[in-house]
């Protein structure tokens, strides 16, 4: 049976425009904690995350692997930050490989971490249910 | 004569499942005996493999299927017979490069996409040469397209423009500001799975319309409904990946909004569900027709997940723990996988009519297949609900003691593992079998 196109090519050059408007909107959006962009240094950490495959088992705001705990607050965390960062980076215990990081790539890693933690809070306890199904969560700036 | 390069596609899809599913057995190992050959194969290492040759299983068979469709069932004349060549030579070699950025820690991408980003580059020179070829075939060939060349053809085209959009990390415009490239990051990841869907689940309605041999299948106006919802929900729906990450939260209405469409994706499966199933005409295709039995519980099952989890006072507790990984196993494997299946049957019968598709240990490999699979997905339900736990309600002991606390659903996750592993070796092996003699010809 041969279908009538047309209509089908209308649908989508609309659902393409929305969808070229909404990217537009997306991408020129912030973020709705208000923070500094990253600095040279915490980039250079960022790379030094990726080049090591950290995601593979650490978490960032939930999203990543499973294998290691979650890393967005361990800067500010109580009974963590910077030294014991630090001190893990190179300690290769249980299935975390032993890394060979210099101390400039120790910094830059914990720098990284550091700027993340400013982005905001996970997991957020300061968190309502909502009747709708929405959860209202506070974030720091609102704190 | 036709070409053979199909087979040569899905012939490396079947080597890429294979692969990948022993890099993920391996590495589920790791999780029980931490220590294990983490000094030459951490988990980390082992993770990327594994993610890879999954992803290529899928997207390498989806596409050798494709192909396959277009030129031997329609008997289409390709367009350009050179540019299969190539996009196959591309695919090959760039998958060889991508072994190796791995293997020699090459790695300075991100999750889905660890290889060295020049390599980008190739990819999507595939998917472009894929898609003038499929383009420029259809025009020639098709008026009033059914529902899957439309599906095809959508797949391909924002497989291109997703797999550029997970890159674009690579500008400072984005990478400094750290909220909007992460989101952007999970957009691009979540809508790159939705592109594939696309040609996946385009295959699906092909091979119901041909098994069923009845065309209305895929141009009657509810499947088109579908399509656009599906599509809607690709372009607009990623956002209940990352709604505890702060971004706008219009961005995050807008997903909960969108996502929320699927209940009716769900109440018509549950309609339609007695009907498809009596209609399906299974004599020639008895195990292409199981395979797509099986989709049609795995998607009843992970779209009441997936509503679930669209919903933020449940995603609040579900996200970040392994709830989220059984979702994204009981798709790849039991929705994707099963439907490829039912494919690559499908064209084992297309090439021998006299190849008997349901032995008796085929038959044997598809049920322990889906017992091993739902008790797989189980297990992590369990582990997620513990982990979500200790993250909401007990918040007592460190993370090394609650990881601990879940070996026994590990144990249960590595086993029946294995049992998936072994199941779909046993059903894929006299089709790879089949595949190699037609080369051979």
């Amino acid at each position: 049976m041969i279908t009538n196109s047309k209509p089908y090519i209308l649908s989508i050059a609309i659902l393409i425009l929305l969808f070229s408007v909404y990217n537009y909107i997306v991408y020129n959006t912030e973020g709705y904690v208000a923070v500094e962009k990253l600095s040279p240094v915490a980039v250079e950490g960022q790379q030094l995350f990726q080049s090591n495959r950290c995601w593979s088992c650490h978490q960032l705001y939930g999203l990543g692997g499973y294998l290691g705990p979650d890393l967005t607050n361990v800067y500010s965390e109580k009974n963590k930050g910077p030294l014991y960062i630090k001190a893990f980076l190179n300690s290769g215990v249980k299935s975390m490989p032993q890394f060979n990081f210099s101390e400039q790539e120790k910094l830059a890693l914990v720098e990284y971490l550091k700027q993340v933690d400013e982005t905001g809070i996970y997991p957020n306890y300061n968190a309502k249910i909502e009747a709708t199904g929405w959860v209202k969560i506070k974030y720091r700036n609102e704190e | 004569m036709k070409s053979k390069l199909p087979i040569y596609f899905l012939l490396f899809a079947m080597l890429a499942l294979f692969l990948g599913m022993f890099f993920g057995m391996t590495a589920s190992f790791q999780y029980l005996m931490p220590e294990f050959i983490k000094e030459y194969v951490p988990f980390s290492k082992l993770r990327p493999f594994h993610v890879t040759s999954v992803i290529s299983w899928i997207v390498l068979s989806a596409t050798g299927c494709i192909y396959f469709f277009l030129t031997y069932v329609e008997k289409f004349k390709i367009f350009s017979p050179f540019l299969v060549k190539l996009h196959f030579i591309i695919f090959l070699l760039t998958g060889i490069a991508i072994y190796f950025s791995f293997a020699f820690d090459y790695t300075k991408g991100r999750e889905y996409f660890a290889f060295y980003p020049v390599l980008m580059i190739p990819i999507l020179l595939g998917w472009v040469l894929f898609g003038i070829n499929y383009f420029k075939t259809l025009y020639k060939n098709v008026k009033g397209w059914p529902v899957y060349y439309w599906m095809w053809g959508t797949g391909i085209v924002f497989m291109c423009y997703h797999l550029m959009e997970a890159h674009f990390w690579l500008f400072d415009f984005f990478r400094l500001n750290f909220i909007k490239d992460f989101s952007v990051q999970w957009k691009s990841t979540g809508s790159f799975t939705g592109s594939w869907n696309m040609l996946v689940y385009g295959i699906s309605i092909y091979l119901m319309s041909k098994i069923k041999k009845d065309s209305n299948v895929a141009t009657n106006k509810m499947a088109f409904f579908f399509y656009f919802l599906g599509l809607t929900n690709l372009m607009f729906g990623w956002a209940h990946h990352t709604y505890l990450v702060p971004t706008q939260p219009w961005i995050r209405y807008v997903a909960y909004g969108i996502s929320m469409t699927e209940w009716i994706v769900l109440a018509s499966i549950i309609y339609n569900w007695k009907r498809s199933v009596l209609k399906v005409e299974k004599e020639n295709h008895p195990m292409a027709y199981r395979f797509l039995l099986a989709t049609d519980l795995w998607i009843f099952i992970n779209i009441i997940i997936a509503l679930l989890f669209s919903i933020p006072a449940i995603n609040y507790y579900t996200h970040g723990t392994h709830i989220t990984v059984a979702h994204s196993m009981g798709t790849t494997i039991g929705i994707n996988t099963t439907i490829l299946f039912s494919a690559l049957f499908f064209i084992a019968h297309h090439l021998y009519p006299d190849f008997e598709t349901d032995k008796k240990w085929v038959k044997r490999g598809f049920i322990s297949f889906n017992i091993s699979l739902f008790i797989f997905c189980v297990s992590l339900f369990i582990a997620g609900g513990m982990r979500s736990y200790w993250m909401y309600v007990s918040k007592e002991g460190s993370f090394s003691e609650m990881q601990d606390s879940l070996i026994p659903y590990y144990i249960s996750f590595f086993v029946f593992g294995i049992g998936i592993f072994v199941s779909l070796l046993v059903v894929a092996l006299p089709i790879f079998k089949l595949f190699l003699q037609k080369i051979k010809v």
